[in-house]
C-alpha cells in the first residue's frame, strides 16, 4: 500500500480520525477505572480516619466542612455516629508552615476535645527527617495522644518534642493540630449553645 | 504579598529543575555556552507563560465543564504543541531579530516538560488565573536561572582537566548536583 | 537473531537513560527508592510498547507533514490510560509518581523511539524494540533507586540493610543528579574498555 500523501484533506481527516478514536478508547478506560478510583478514595479516607479514631468503620460517617477563624480554606469534619450518637469527629486540618509549604493532617477528638490519635496526611517534607511526623516513619506523633488543647499550649521549645532536626516541621504540626482543636472547638461550642436556645425556647412556649 | 510568596517560592525554594526535576533534558542540552542558555530561558519564558494561559482556559472553561477532565494531558500536549507551532510562525512574520535568537529553540519547547509540567502544577495547585500567570513567569525565571549558572560553570570546566569517562554529561550532572545542594539553602524561608 | 538484538539493544549498547541520555527527568524525579523506580520504568514501558505498535501499524496512514502530532496523540492515549490504571489498581505508587506519569507524554525516548523506529520497521520489530527499549529505561531506573534508597535509607524495597538514616542527601534532589552522573560515567568507561 502506498502511503498516504500530505494533501489538506487527507491531514484533516487522518488527525480528526485517530483523535476521535483515541477520545473513544479513553472514554471508555474511564469508565472502567471510575468506580475502583472511588473505592480507592473512599477507602484511603476511611483508612485515615481509622487510624485517628480507631473502631471508627463501626459507625457510620457524617461529613461537612467548617471554615476556620484563620486560614483561607475550610477545615472537613468527620464525625463517627453510632445510632445516630456523636462519639468522636476526626478533623482534617492543614498548616502552611511547614518546611516545603502546606501539609495536611488527620487528629481524632472523643467527645470532651481529648485528642484520641493523630497523623499527618498529604505532605511534600524532608525525606528522613520531617516526614517522620508520619505514622509509617516514627511514633513522633503519639505524644499528642489524650492531649486536651484547651489545657495545654503546644511549645515545641518547652512541652513538645520537636523531630531533630526538623523543628520546622514539628512547629507547622503544632499549628495545624491547634487549628483543628480551635475549629472543634468552636463549632461544638455553637452547636452547644443553639441547642439550648431551642431547648429554652421550648420551656418559654 | 501572596505573589511574592509564589515567587520566591517558584524561582528558589522550588526551582524548576533543581527541586522538582523538570526540564532536566534541555538544562544539559543547551548549557554549554551563555548565549545559548539566555536564548533559551527566554523562549521558555515565552511559551511557558503563553501555555499557562491557554491551558488553564480550556481546563476551566472546556474540560471541567464538560466533566472530561480525563482527557487533560492529551488537549494540554496538543495545545502546547500547536502553540509552540503558532509562535514561531508569528514570530518569523512580525519579528525577524526576536525569530533569529529564539526560532531555532522553538521545536525543541514542545517536549520539554516544563511546560506541560507548569501548566499540570498550575491545575493541580487551585491557582487562579492571576496566580497561575505570576507562577509560570516565575518558575520560568527559576529556570532560566540554574541554566545560566550552570552553563557559566560548564564554560569554566572547559578549561580545566575532567577524568575521561566523567566528560560532558556526567560532571555536568554532579556540578548540577552541588547547584541542588546550594538551592536547598533557601528551603524553609517561605 | 536479528529480531533478538532489536529486544536487547536497548539494556546496555543503546540504554536510553545511560547512554542516550534520554528521559531524564523521570530518572532523577522518581528514583527516591527502588520501588518508585520501578514502577515508573514499567509504566513507561506499557507505554513505549503501546505506541510503538499502534504506530508502526498506522506509519503508512499518517501523511508525512501530520506525523507528530498523530504520534503525540497515540502516546497521549496511552499515557492517560496508564495513568488511570494506577490510580484505580496501585494507588501508592499513584501517590508517589504524582505528576510524573502525565509527563510521560513528553519523555523523549517514547517520541524519539516512534520517529526514528516504529514509523519504519514491522510491527513485531517495534513491539521488539519497544518492549526492550522500555525494559533498558526500567532497569536504569531500578538501579539507580536502589542505590539512592541504600546510600540514603540505609534500606532496598523497604527491607533494613544497616540500622540509621544513611546519607540523607541521596534520597534528595542533589544526591539524585550526583548519582546518575558517577552512573553514566561508569557506563562511558565500561563502553570505552570495550571498543
Amino acid at each position: 500500500m502506498a502511503k498516504i500523501e500530505s494533501s489538506f484533506k487527507n491531514m484533516t481527516i487522518v488527525l480528526s480520525l485517530i483523535t476521535g478514536i483515541a477520545a473513544i478508547a479513553l472514554g471508555f478506560v474511564y469508565k472502567l477505572t471510575l468506580d475502583p478510583i472511588a473505592q480507592v478514595k473512599v477507602k484511603e479516607l476511611q483508612s485515615s480516619i481509622n487510624l485517628v479514631v480507631p473502631g471508627a468503620d463501626k459507625g457510620t460517617i457524617n461529613e461537612f466542612a467548617v471554615m476556620p477563624d484563620d486560614g483561607n480554606d475550610s477545615l472537613y469534619f468527620y464525625e463517627i455516629m453510632i445510632n445516630n450518637q456523636r462519639q468522636a469527629t476526626a478533623v482534617l486540618s492543614y498548616t502552611d508552615r511547614g518546611f516545603s509549604g502546606r501539609f495536611t493532617i488527620m487528629v481524632g477528638f472523643d467527645l470532651e476535645g481529648n485528642i484520641i490519635d493523630n497523623n499527618i496526611l498529604e505532605h511534600k517534607e524532608t525525606p528522613g527527617l520531617g516526614d517522620k511526623a508520619s505514622k509509617s516513619k516514627s511514633n513522633w506523633n503519639e505524644q499528642f495522644k489524650g492531649l486536651n488543647l484547651s489545657e495545654t499550649n503546644l511549645d515545641v521549645d518547652q512541652n513538645v518534642d520537636a523531630i531533630t532536626a526538623a523543628t520546622i516541621t514539628s512547629r507547622a504540626y503544632c499549628d495545624a493540630l491547634e487549628r483543628a482543636h480551635r475549629a472543634y472547638v468552636k463549632h461544638y461550642s455553637n452547636e452547644q449553645n443553639s441547642a439550648n436556645d431551642a431547648e429554652q425556647n421550648i420551656e418559654e412556649e | 504579598m501572596e505573589y511574592i510568596l509564589i515567587i520566591i517560592s517558584a524561582i528558589f525554594v522550588n526551582n524548576i529543575v533543581l527541586a522538582q526535576f523538570l526540564g532536566v533534558c534541555p538544562f544539559l542540552g543547551v548549557s554549554n555556552k551563555v548565549n545559548t542558555a539566555i536564548g533559551m530561558a527566554g523562549a521558555v519564558t515565552f511559551v511557558m507563560v503563553l501555555a499557562s494561559i491557554v491551558t488553564y482556559l480550556i481546563q476551566v472553561y472546556v474540560l471541567q465543564t464538560l466533566n472530561i477532565e480525563f482527557l487533560q494531558t492529551i488537549s494540554f500536549i496538543l495545545v502546547i504543541a500547536a502553540l509552540v507551532q503558532m509562535v514561531e510562525i508569528v514570530l518569523k512574520k512580525i519579528s525577524q531579530p526576536l525569530y533569529q535568537a529564539l526560532g531555532i529553540f522553538l521545536p525543541l519547547i514542545t517536549t520539554n516538560c516544563a511546560v506541560l509540567g507548569v501548566a499540570l502544577l498550575v491545575v493541580k495547585k487551585d491557582f487562579n488565573l492571576i496566580e497561575g500567570v505570576v507562577y509560570s513567569a516565575s518558575t520560568a525565571v527559576g529556570f532560566g536561572l540554574a541554566l545560566i549558572i550552570l552553563a557559566g560553570i560548564r564554560e569554566q570546566l572547559d578549561l580545566i582537566k575532567v577524568p575521561e569517562g566523567m566528560k560532558g554529561v556526567p560532571i555536568s550532572l554532579v556540578v548540577a548536583g552541588i547547584l541542588a545542594m546550594a538551592f536547598m539553602g533557601f528551603a524553609g524561608i517561605v | 537473531m536479528n529480531q533478538w538484538k532489536n529486544f536487547t539493544k536497548g539494556f546496555i549498547r543503546e540504554n536510553p537513560i545511560l547512554v542516550l541520555v534520554l528521559g531524564t527527568c523521570p530518572a532523577l524525579a522518581t528514583t527516591s527508592s527502588a520501588f518508585n523506580g520501578l514502577g515508573m520504568g514499567l509504566a513507561t514501558t506499557f507505554v513505549l510498547i503501546g505506541s510503538n505498535v499502534v504506530i508502526s501499524l498506522m506509519s503508512k496512514l499518517i501523511p508525512d507533514t501530520v506525523r507528530i502530532p498523530a504520534y503525540v496523540v497515540v502516546i497521549a492515549t496511552f499515557v492517560t490510560i496508564v495513568d488511570l490504571l494506577i490510580q484505580a489498581y496501585v494507588p501508592a505508587l499513584y501517590a508517589t509518581l504524582g505528576i510524573f506519569i502525565p509527563l510521560i507524554v513528553v519523555n523523549c525516548i517514547v517520541l524519539g523511539r516512534a520517529e526514528a523506529f516504529a514509523s519504519k520497521n514491522t510491527t513485531l520489530s517495534s513491539l521488539l524494540d519497544g518492549a526492550g527499549m522500555g525494559l533498558g529505561f526500567t532497569l536504569a531506573l531500578g538501579i539507580l533507586g536502589a542505590i539512592r534508597e541504600m546510600l540514603g535509607s540505609g534500606a532496598i524495597f523497604g527491607l533494613e540493610l544497616f540500622p540509621g538514616d544513611g546519607a540523607l542527601i541521596f534520597v534528595l534532589a542533589p544526591g539524585a543528579f550526583i548519582a546518575l552522573g558517577y552512573m553514566i560515567a561508569l557506563v562511558n568507561k565500561i563502553n570505552k574498555a570495550k571498543n
